[in-house]
């Protein structure tokens, strides 16, 4: 579906995209995850044939996207960073000009249009100007607009960033749902950890305009960081005495274990603690997010540019 | 199946859907051009009771002109909140936007022209049925390339939208005085008459007179004809072209 070769755009001085080389299969839901600037965005629009790739090629759908770029357009949707729909319109206007866009009958660009507006809960605002829309209305209005010709392909540049999270879960189950139904491939950018993490069989990690990671979630994080147990001693002669037993780095009261599959390990490892005299006084399972895994590859946290992520402890008293 | 015609015309309806749903900005607008005439017409020489006859048309250019260099203010607004990189990733035919937009900027004073002449028309204002229409086809012509220019202008203005305004203003005024759509030229200085000659819109204006007058076979006609083709496939051209380039 998509195949790329050194895909790279410059700026003048600032490489945002610095050769990317990937291939997409028909079916697929890839996860694009990366920092501000990462250059996730220039990609999309360069796989989109909104902008000319500086060097490398890109084949999307088919065809060329420098070549045959109407051949392109007629078979991908796109969900943009921005808002599709122009703020002096209104929401169900646009989406029948959109479907209109696309070749669509009048009548058929209407139904669409109803269904969805239905189907994302934007009745009471698509017959009002999008700019009296609120943030996360307008955004709902942009997902419509992406989907109103079923493409068989789909970018989405964010497309959950200012929903709030029943919205969220909501846009996750549609997009879900057209691919069952369509078998849609779908390429989508993202802030929110959590939502790569469940929805994509497949994240690509990008920075500084280049593919860092590419696996599964759980792929990726099982290579990259693993799971850890946390082991706390009420005194430190118990910790070295533990740290002895299991043969692992010692942090004060605590140990710190990297291993796979922690929560099967957790009762071996507490029962030869206490056969050899040092019982924990406390431990903790830590699953490695994709943060984590970012963390690890680039020595920078991805949650800094305010996105959040779940990291849910699990906390065991013994 | 989509056509040209069939993207052009969604394109098209698309910006014209606002207007018609708020009408009130568009009738005032085409109130404007009358109180012009009003207060221009009677400073004109007129020994021989043709100066509306010269100056009506004129003025039709001057509106048409003046609403097409704006075909690309909207678009500045529209590039900054996305819609029109929701646009350029649709199938629509690349001149289709350009022209469909332009069309949203000529049609109303299209319908402003016939107000003005239907104003005129007690006031001794005479004109050629045929030849006006004739006119107007070559004045949409030439206003669908300055409309693609100006397109053009908001794609290279993005991010700096004084460029825009400011390239706008200096070239729409020098434009229309060496057309002599306001005032005649043909006792300029000889320098003002050369500029004149280059100006694509002189012989669109010498057309226009001609035309609504009912000379319709004459080589003013086919020099506006002309000048008309001429901007349009310039305008087009350079317009799909920046947007192919456009970053
Ligand atoms: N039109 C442009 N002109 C100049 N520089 C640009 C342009 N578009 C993007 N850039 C630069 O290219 C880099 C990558 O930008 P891009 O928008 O692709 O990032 P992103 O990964 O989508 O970030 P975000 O998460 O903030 O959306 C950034 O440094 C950005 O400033
Ligand atoms: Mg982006």
């Amino acid at each position: 579906m998509i195949e790329t070769r050194g895909l790279a755009k410059h700026f003048k001085d600032v490489r945002a995209v610095d050769g990317i080389d990937l291939t997409v299969a028909p079916g697929e839901l890839v996860a694009l995850l990366g920092p501000n600037g990462a250059g996730k965005s220039t990609t999309l629009r360069m796989l989109t044939t909104l902008i000319p790739p500086t060097s490398g090629q890109a084949t999307v759908a088919g065809f060329d996207v420098v070549r045959r770029q109407r051949d392109v357009r007629l078979r991908i949707g796109y969900i943009g960073q921005g808002n599709g729909a122009g703020h002096s319109q209104r929401g169900r206007d646009e989406l029948i000009s959109q479907g209109r866009a696309y070749g669509m009958s009048v009548r058929d660009s209407r139904t669409r249009a109803a269904e969805l507006i239905d189907s994302l809960g934007l009745a009471e605002v698509a017959d009002r100007r999008v700019s009296s829309l609120s943030g996360g209305q307008r955004r709902r209005l942009d997902i419509a607009m992406g989907l109103i010709h079923a493409p068989s392909l789909l970018f989405l540049d964010e497309p959950s960033t200012g929903l709030d999270p029943q919205n969220r879960a909501n846009l996750q189950e549609h997009i879900l749902a057209l691919r069952a139904r369509h078998e849609t491939t779908i390429v989508l950018t993202t802030h929110y950890l959590d939502e790569a993490d469940s929805m994509a069989e497949r994240v690509i990690v990008i920075d500084h305009g280049r593919i860092i990671a590419d696996d599964s979630p759980a792929r990726l994080k099982a290579e990259h960081v693993g799971d850890r147990i946390i082991l706390g001693f009420d005194t430190e002669s118990d910790a070295a005495g533990a740290a002895a037993t299991l043969d692992a780095p010692r942090q004060g009261r605590q140990l710190h274990i990297t291993t796979d599959g922690a929560p099967r390990r957790v009762p071996g490892i507490l029962d030869d603690l206490k056969a050899a005299g040092h019982p924990a006084a406390e431990v903790e399972v830590r699953r490695p997010t994709l943060d984590d895994v970012f963390l690890k590859l680039t020595g920078r946290s991805l949650r800094e540019g305010g996105a959040e992520a779940t990291r849910t402890p699990e906390l065991v008293e013994v | 199946m989509t056509t040209l015609i069939t993207d052009t015309r969604t394109v098209f309806s698309r910006e014209l859907r606002p207007t018609l749903r708020d009408p009130f900005t568009i009738i005032f607008s085409m109130v404007q051009p009358l109180v012009f005439l009003a207060l221009f017409t009677p400073l004109l020489p007129d020994d021989d009771g043709t100066a509306l006859q010269w100056f009506v048309p004129g003025i039709i250019v001057m509106s048409c002109l003046f609403a097409s260099s704006m075909t690309g203010s909207n678009l500045l607004f529209e590039i900054q909140t996305g819609s029109h990189e929701r646009m350029l990733v649709t199938p629509l035919r690349r001149p289709a936007l350009l022209i469909g937009r332009a069309l949203k900027e000529i049609v109303p004073m299209f319908a402003q022209a016939a107000l003005i002449v239907t104003v005129c028309l007690p006031f001794g204002f005479r004109f050629n049925l045929m030849g006006a229409l004739l006119g107007l086809i070559i004045l949409a012509a030439f206003c669908i390339g300055l409309g693609a220019l100006s397109y053009t202008l908001a794609l290279a203005s993005k991010n700096q939208e004084w460029l825009f305004w400011t390239v706008q203003q200096t070239l729409i005024f020098p434009l229309l005085l060496l057309a002599g759509v306001l005032l005649p030229i043909d006792n300029g200085p000889g320098w003002l008459r050369a500029l004149a000659k280059a100006n694509p819109l002189s012989y669109v204006v010498d057309a226009e007179r001609a035309l609504f007058n009912g000379d319709i076979w004459s080589s003013a006609t086919l020099g506006g004809l002309l000048a008309a083709a001429v901007v349009a496939a310039l305008g087009l051209g350079v317009g799909v072209r920046a947007m192919r380039r456009s970053d």
